[in-house]
């Protein structure tokens, strides 16, 4: 064996390394951990010391105020629809770049990503003497491999300097929209890898002496389709750092930089003592829950979320294993930085709401995945629809927490069902009105339905699932810039509720089209039409499944003109009664690649329920009426699934027959249900029905994954997941109708060949996707 | 005789060692045993629920879930017939164990605790703010007076 390098030779080895790194691509050491980082030298000593906890808070206000005022300038300067609508933040992070707080209102997802770019920064650029990081510099970065979310989202990160010393990082976030990708608005399911996904920016330098610079602005410009509001929402970014910056600078002027990097610090190591506790006061144990996504935004198919959280003494360990396989052709696939940054935007709207807004929550937790899993996406793996699966990690931690939380003697929140968790809103893209290329999405992703809580009844189309204040916005600004119009816009969706003894709150009905452009299209990201996307809680029901619904060939504003009274505001009526003659209606999974549409096409879809919570026949007949009054139910759904005896011309409830109803319901289900273990031995199959499309481990078993390699079923060891590999639809929907052609072929030939006069029997039709 | 709620509709009496229903008072089976051993189940069709509102002979897609994708196992006390889980999985899926508790640790911890048969007021917000670090956490807790 060699002897051991001398110091001397081994820095010149690591110098070595570092001159002559090929590809500065994300750091495992740095993606992979989400922990905060060990105290640096001075901090040590700064929290060894005694510490004014009035200084602290003092200095906490200021920044607080300073964040809130940040992103209040976001708000009202973003070009963006995102900015509008509450889908941005900015932050604060200590010098080693770990999130300390967050703007009171922003989204904390986006600051709670940043932190992995800002390490990257400090880690890679600051000793490169090609880039530096310097007072008045300024970074940007979309790439959710290098940390994020998805690349819609971009960031700006500024280090804060004193006495010629880092001394903390901010950043200002927004959900752009528009990224050049492959479909517009920047949330392409059509990408098929990462370079159909367009802008893809690992952290770099795009401010210098607090000015952009502008040849870089300009390649940025010259990579998307809305070259207006990257300029304009880059100087917003830009000058809502430079604010925060200026009361930074004000509270290290008044308060000194000791007490700036003591208040950071201490405010995540406060945190994280915190979550120490409360995992000791859980129960030890494991609880297991799974969610299935239905698409892969291209095909249908079944892709298993699958959790287990293992409580022991102040360990807290969070394992995916078993989780669908990654796709290596499909959008969906989503880092695991990018998955614990859901996971504890959900967490933080569900479980623990009452902690300040730091990633450190999560430190004392411990992960483990599968490699190569939809939630552990390999650098290859196209990633801009991540929220396909992140939308269903930001509820799934709610089954299993309120497990744990339960029987604790306290409670930090109310214990609540999943809310609804798609993205169910149209993406558009197109020519304006102002003949102005662009393309984005609606707010609607902001409205969705909660699920049932333990105390009370669940809040209609109240927020997305990663932040509680999110605004819907007001349709009509959106008319003014765009060729959209909503026929129908925030009608509850009746009958369409998650049931329970809690009912969760509904979403709403979304009915759009267009007008005033030559060019205009829709696509949709969504999954939950075959397989209901809320989980319940406690015995209750989970939300419906909810279909894309279209109503073309037709110009809606002719049929307005003509008979306005024939057409109703009403999906379930307008697709019943189809009172527009002549029109084509269908209905289609909610997800759907970029298609171009004719002015006056309708388009339809549903912001969705959350889950319902506890058993339906312990709901308050009430609580039922009171829901027909509101025209949330229907009679029906009171009588069958409430089972409540009214009056239907009056309302008024028969309590005895109520009571007899609900009890015979009771006797009903013991006679119907069978035991366990022997409903077990004829319920469990070895394996997934063989025409499901089934992606992940059956049963609590994790060893064995199952996937869809080129549209044939294969099997795995879960601890060496393959990259799954899916067909052209195009190509699977052409083989159909080339075997159909065949069969009339053959049919044709049978026929001639036995000189039968009969036509032949025509072949079975082909399922359209 | 101290029982410890462990969800809106299941307890466990740390003395027996065993799963309770909470509307009954039923004993349904060991607490060191998954507890849908001490249950019935039902294997229900997703569209008795989740009602098909579109004219199934015009569409594909109603609102109601697809069958063959996904079945409803409803979870039943055998002695009141209560709702005690539902489970939605597609078919032939092997019901999961969602609960495993340890029960010598349950027990250790809930030894000098006060029994809670209530579950705690469920809050909108909270009413006490513990932002005076560690000691006041555990003050609001009742962990320290
Ligand atoms: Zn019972």
């Amino acid at each position: 064996m060699n002897a051991p390098n001398t110091p001397e030779q081994q820095a010149m080895l690591d110098r070595f390394v570092r001159q002559n790194k090929l590809f500065y691509g994300p750091d495992p050491a740095i993606m992979e951990n989400h922990r905060i980082e060990a105290r640096s030298a001075l901090e040590e000593r700064l929290l060894s010391a005694p510490v004014d906890a009035h200084k602290v808070n003092e200095v906490r206000g200021l920044i607080t105020a300073a964040l809130d005022e940040s992103n209040t300038m976001i708000e009202q300067m973003g070009a963006a629809p995102g900015a509008k609508w509450g889908d941005m933040t900015t932050g604060i992070f200590t010098a080693a770049g770990d999130l300390s707080m967050i703007a009171p209102y922003g989204v904390g997802g986006f600051a709670a990503a940043v932190f992995y770019p800002i390490k990257f920064v400090n880690k890679y650029w600051t000793h490169e003497p090609s880039v530096g990081v310097h007072d008045g510099d300024g970074f940007i970065h979309n790439d959710a491999r290098y940390g994020g979310i998805h690349n819609t989202d971009q960031s700006m990160m500024m280090p804060i300097f004193w006495n010629e010393k880092l001394v903390c990082w901010i950043s200002a976030t927004i959900h752009e929209g528009e990224n050049g990708a492959t479909e517009p608005g920047g949330m392409p399911a059509a990408a098929e890898s990462k370079f159909d996904e367009g802008l893809k920016m690992s952290p770099f330098k795009v401010v210098e002496k607090f000015e952009l610079k502008r040849d870089l602005v300009t390649f940025l410009q010259n990579s998307v389709r809305d070259p207006k509001l990257q300029l304009e929402d880059m100087k917003v970014r830009l000058h809502s750092c430079l604010r925060l910056r200026e009361r930074v600078i004000k509270v290290l002027e008044e308060y000194g930089e000791e007490a700036l990097i003591v208040t950071l610090r201490k405010n995540i190591e406060d945190v994280v003592e915190e979550v120490k506790r409360r995992i000791r006061e859980m129960p030890d144990g494991t609880m297991r829950t799974m969610s299935f996504a239905d698409s892969t935004l291209r095909e249908s198919a079944l892709l298993k979320l699958n959790m287990a959280i293992t409580v022991q003494g102040d360990k807290l360990t969070v394992d995916m294993r078993g989780s669908s396989p990654e796709l290596l052709n499909r959008s969906i696939n989503a880092c695991q930085a990018s998955f614990k940054t859901m996971l504890y935007s959900g967490w933080m709207q569900n479980v623990w709401p009452d902690l300040p807004f730091t990633m450190a929550v999560f430190t004392p937790f411990d992960f483990i995945f599968d490699e190569k899993s939809i939630i552990n996406g390999s650098f290859d793996t196209p990633q801009a629809m991540s929220l396909i699966p992140l939308f269903k990690t930001m509820t799934i931690a709610s089954v299993p927490m309120a497990k744990f939380n339960y029987s604790l003697p306290v409670r930090y929140t109310a214990i609540v069902a999943p809310q609804y968790d798609q993205p169910a809103t149209l993406i558009y893209g197109g020519l304006t009105q102002h003949a102005e290329f662009t393309g984005n999405f609606c707010a609607d992703i902001n409205g969705m339905g909660q699920g049932g809580r333990s105390h009370r009844d669940g809040e209609h189309s109240v927020s997305p699932p990663f932040a509680a204040h999110c605004d819907i916005g007001e349709i009509e600004l959106m008319e003014e810039d765009l060729p959209l119009v909503r026929l129908g816009a925030f009608t509850l969706t009746k009958d369409r509720v998650g049931f329970g003894k809690q009912r969760s709150g509904m979403g709403y009905e979304q009915i759009h089209t267009f007008r005033g452009s030559a060019m205009w299209g829709y696509m949709t990201g969504c999954s939950g039409s075959l397989f209901p996307s809320s989980q319940p809680l406690f015995g209750g029901y989970s939300s419906p499944t909810y279909p894309l619904c279209k109503i073309k060939n037709t110009d809606v504003f002719e049929q307005l003109q003509k008979n306005p009274e024939r057409v109703p505001f009403d999906i379930i009526k307008l697709m019943n009664e189809q009172p527009i003659e002549g029109a084509a209606y269908s209905t289609h999974p909610m997800a759907m690649t970029f298609e171009l549409a004719a002015p006056g096409e309708i388009y339809m879809m549903c912001q969705g329920a959350g889950g319902g919570y506890g058993d339906v026949l312990q709901r308050d007949p009430a609580s039922v009426m009171k829901d027909i009054e509101e025209d949330l139910i229907s009679h029906d759904t009171a009588r069958e699934i409430y089972k409540v005896v009214f009056d239907a011309a009056s309302g008024v409830i028969d309590e005895v027959a109520t009571a007899k109803a609900r009890a015979d319901e009771r006797k009903a289900r013991m006679k119907r249900g069978v035991p366990y273990d022997k409903f077990v031995k004829t319920w469990n199959t070895p394996e997934p029905p063989v025409n499901l499309p089934y992606m992940g481990c059956w049963g609590d078993d994790v060893s064995e994954v199952y996937g869809v390699m080129m549209g044939q079923r294969v099997k795995m060891s879960g601890a060496a997941l393959q990259s799954q590999f899916m067909l052209n639809p195009k190509d699977v929907y052409i083989a159909s109708l080339e075997a159909q052609v065949a069969a009339f072929k053959k049919a044709e030939a049978g026929a001639k060949a036995a000189g039968a006069k009969k036509k032949a029997a025509p072949a079975k039709k082909a399922k359209k996707k | 005789m101290k029982k410890v709620l462990i969800t809106e509709n299941l307890r466990i009496d740390l003395d027996t060692e065993k799963w309770e229903c909470r509307s009954c008072e039923a004993e349904l089976i060991g607490a060191r045993e998954n507890y849908k051993r001490g249950l019935l189940v039902h294997n229900r069709d997703p569209r008795e629920i989740h009602k098909p509102l579109l004219d199934p002979a015009k569409y594909e897609l109603t609102y109601a879930p697809n069958p063959d994708w996904c079945r409803i196992l409803e979870y039943y006390c055998p002695k009141c017939g209560s709702m005690i889980e539902t489970e939605y999985l597609p078919p032939g899926h092997p019901p999961i164990r969602d609960i495993t508790l340890d029960i010598d640790a349950l027990k250790a911890q809930w030894k000098d605790r006060p029994e809670v048969s209530v579950p705690p007021a469920d809050k909108d917000t909270r009413q006490r703010i513990a932002h005076g670090g560690q000691r006041a956490a555990r003050m609001f807790t009742g962990e320290e007076k």
